[in-house]
């Protein structure tokens, strides 16, 4: 057990030594999971407040295969978007594979089912009186809309901080598509990965904490933020 | 949202269905008594060698053999924790060190196979039939990319006693790149950035995209794989399996599996994976 409290310590001489290639390695990470949370939100919330919201064909089928998303692999994902960015896929010329934008496009792919099917639930769960009385009392469309959003706000701001989660902890699909290659796409977790493969538990979980430390202050970040909504 | 409350039968059906494939056991998967770990490096697992020895060992003494595939790195880690009872290891300066740090005992050849020198078949840097140490040298100078394992495991042990000949890995990161992933992978990346790399025979053999690669340098006697056995010292840790792992140490080094070892991968490529030692 000694590890754990080896990890501790090597945790805080990671973050506060300077080393640079720990902070890299933290500021990589942390890019790219802002970015893959921003685009998968771009796309992910308005998709699910449409299908939470409207009524139209296909739309229980809609729901079930963004929850079944949910439940995807990440690994899986990886694989497909290695095989599309790959030398010998369509997409190979771009020669985006191994680099920040192919661990991007795969997080997005994992993280947009997220952002739709909690964004669905918690626009789903508003009264639907008060898209009805917005329309009462002369709203257009749109500021109906506005309206449900704003009664499903905290909901809202809980999907996107649970996409920016399991993004930011997301191992599989960083290692398959970013190659873990030091200096240019090594992220916390694919460190983590490596110093665990390395036999090197205590530096793991010095990267483990690093990660969570993260989590942590955006998440603080967040809630002062909500905090100002807040009666 | 209409139907609400499942119906009681119905529920009691689905929570006595999860509740037994929770506490039920799972057919074909070992049940934890008697069992012996094995960590091994990842090379000998990737070749499908244990595939075959092990049923054979486990039907002949009960034993069941709990393999850890890992970088030999991690493997030593492992024994330094009295986590394995035996080792399977391809890394003899760190297993030197790791004897003579009182870990492990009873260290004996098992076999051996090579490493190659492996690259895009444009070869940039010119290194084909080259010695490991010429073909190194030239990859630096032409600054072509090279592909490190950079995690530890054996291979990446041998790759830097050639590096260090030279005086030390490459600091220089426009050419000098490194996957910290295993040897699969690692050939795999490398083939997709067209860089040399150095590999296992066995592991290149077997991977398909990495075969897209071509051997450079073979048989150069600094490329020598040795792969030994040893047990974890019974006298460092309480609770090891020394029995288990003795059996099985005899069990690797017996004249029935050197000769299997000998004749294994013959059909599939034509030349052993690995050739059996004799001490």
């Amino acid at each position: 057990m000694d590890f754990l409290f080896d990890g501790l310590r090597q945790g805080f001489t990671l973050i506060f030594g300077g080393d640079p290639e720990v902070l890299g390695i933290a500021l990589f990470s942390l890019k790219v999971a802002l970015i893959s949370t921003l685009v998968s939100c771009l796309v992910g919330v308005p998709l699910g407040f449409i299908v939470g919201t409207s009524r139209f064909w296909g739309r229980r089928a809609v729901i079930t295969t963004l929850n079944t998303m949910l439940a995807f692999p990440t690994v899986v994902i990886g694989l497909w978007v290695w095989g599309i960015l790959s030398r010998n896929g369509p997409l190979g010329e771009l020669g985006f594979l191994y680099s920040l934008t192919a661990i991007v496009i795969a997080e997005v792919i994992l993280a947009v089912p997220i952002a739709a099917a909690l964004t669905a639930a918690a626009v789903q769960s508003v009264d639907p009186r008060v898209r009805r009385t917005a329309l009462t009392l002369g709203a257009g469309p749109l500021r109906a809309n506005l309206a449900v959003a704003s009664q499903a706000r905290y909901a809202i701001i809980s999907a996107i901080v649970v996409a920016f989660g399991r993004v930011l902890a997301e191992v599989g699909a960083a290692t398959i598509v970013g190659g873990n290659i030091r200096h240019q796409t090594r992220t916390l977790t694919t460190a983590v990965a490596l110093a665990t493969s390395r036999g090197e538990f205590g530096t793991a979980m010095a990267f483990g904490l690093i990660l969570l430390a993260l989590a942590l202050t955006v998440n603080i970040l967040l809630q002062v933020f909500q905090g100002k909504g807040d009666a | 949202m209409t139907k609400t409350g499942l119906n009681l039968k119905t529920f009691a059906v689905v929570a006595l269905a999860i509740l037994s494939a929770i506490v039920g056991p799972i057919p074909g998967f070992a049940q934890n008594d008697n069992k012996v770990v094995l960590a091994t490096t990842t090379s000998v697992r990737d070749a499908g060698l244990l595939d075959v020895l092990l049923p054979m060992y486990s039907e002949a003494t009960g034993d069941i053999v709990r393999v850890v595939a890992v970088g030999s790195g991690h493997a030593m880690e492992l024994g330094r924790r009295g986590e394995a009872d035996i080792l399977i290891l391809h890394d003899p300066s760190g297993e030197e060190q790791f004897l003579a740090d009182g870990f492990g005992v009873d260290r004996t050849s098992l076999m051996h196979n090579e490493f190659v020198v492996v690259g895009p078949s444009s070869d940039p840097a010119g290194v084909r039939g080259a010695s490991a140490v010429e073909a190194f040298s030239k990859i630096a100078q032409s600054g072509s990319r090279f592909l490190s394992r950079g995690d530890n495991s054996g291979t990446h042990a041998k790759e830097l006693t050639i590096w260090n000949r030279l005086g030390g890995p490459s600091r220089d990161r426009s050419w000098y790149w490194e996957s910290g992933q295993g040897m699969s992978a690692s050939l795999q990346v490398a083939y997709e950035i067209r860089a040399y790399i150095l590999s296992d025979i066995g592991t290149y053999l077997r991977h398909s995209t990495g075969s897209r690669l071509e051997i450079m340098v073979s048989g150069d006697p600094a490329l020598n794989n040795p792969y030994h056995v040893m047990l974890v010292n019974p006298a460092r840790f309480d609770g090891l399996n020394v029995e288990g792992a003795r059996r099985l140490r005899a069990f690797l080094i017996s004249a029935d599996v050197r000769e299997m070892i000998s004749e294994y991968g013959v059909a599939e490529f034509g030349r052993p994976l690995f050739i059996p030692d004799v001490d």
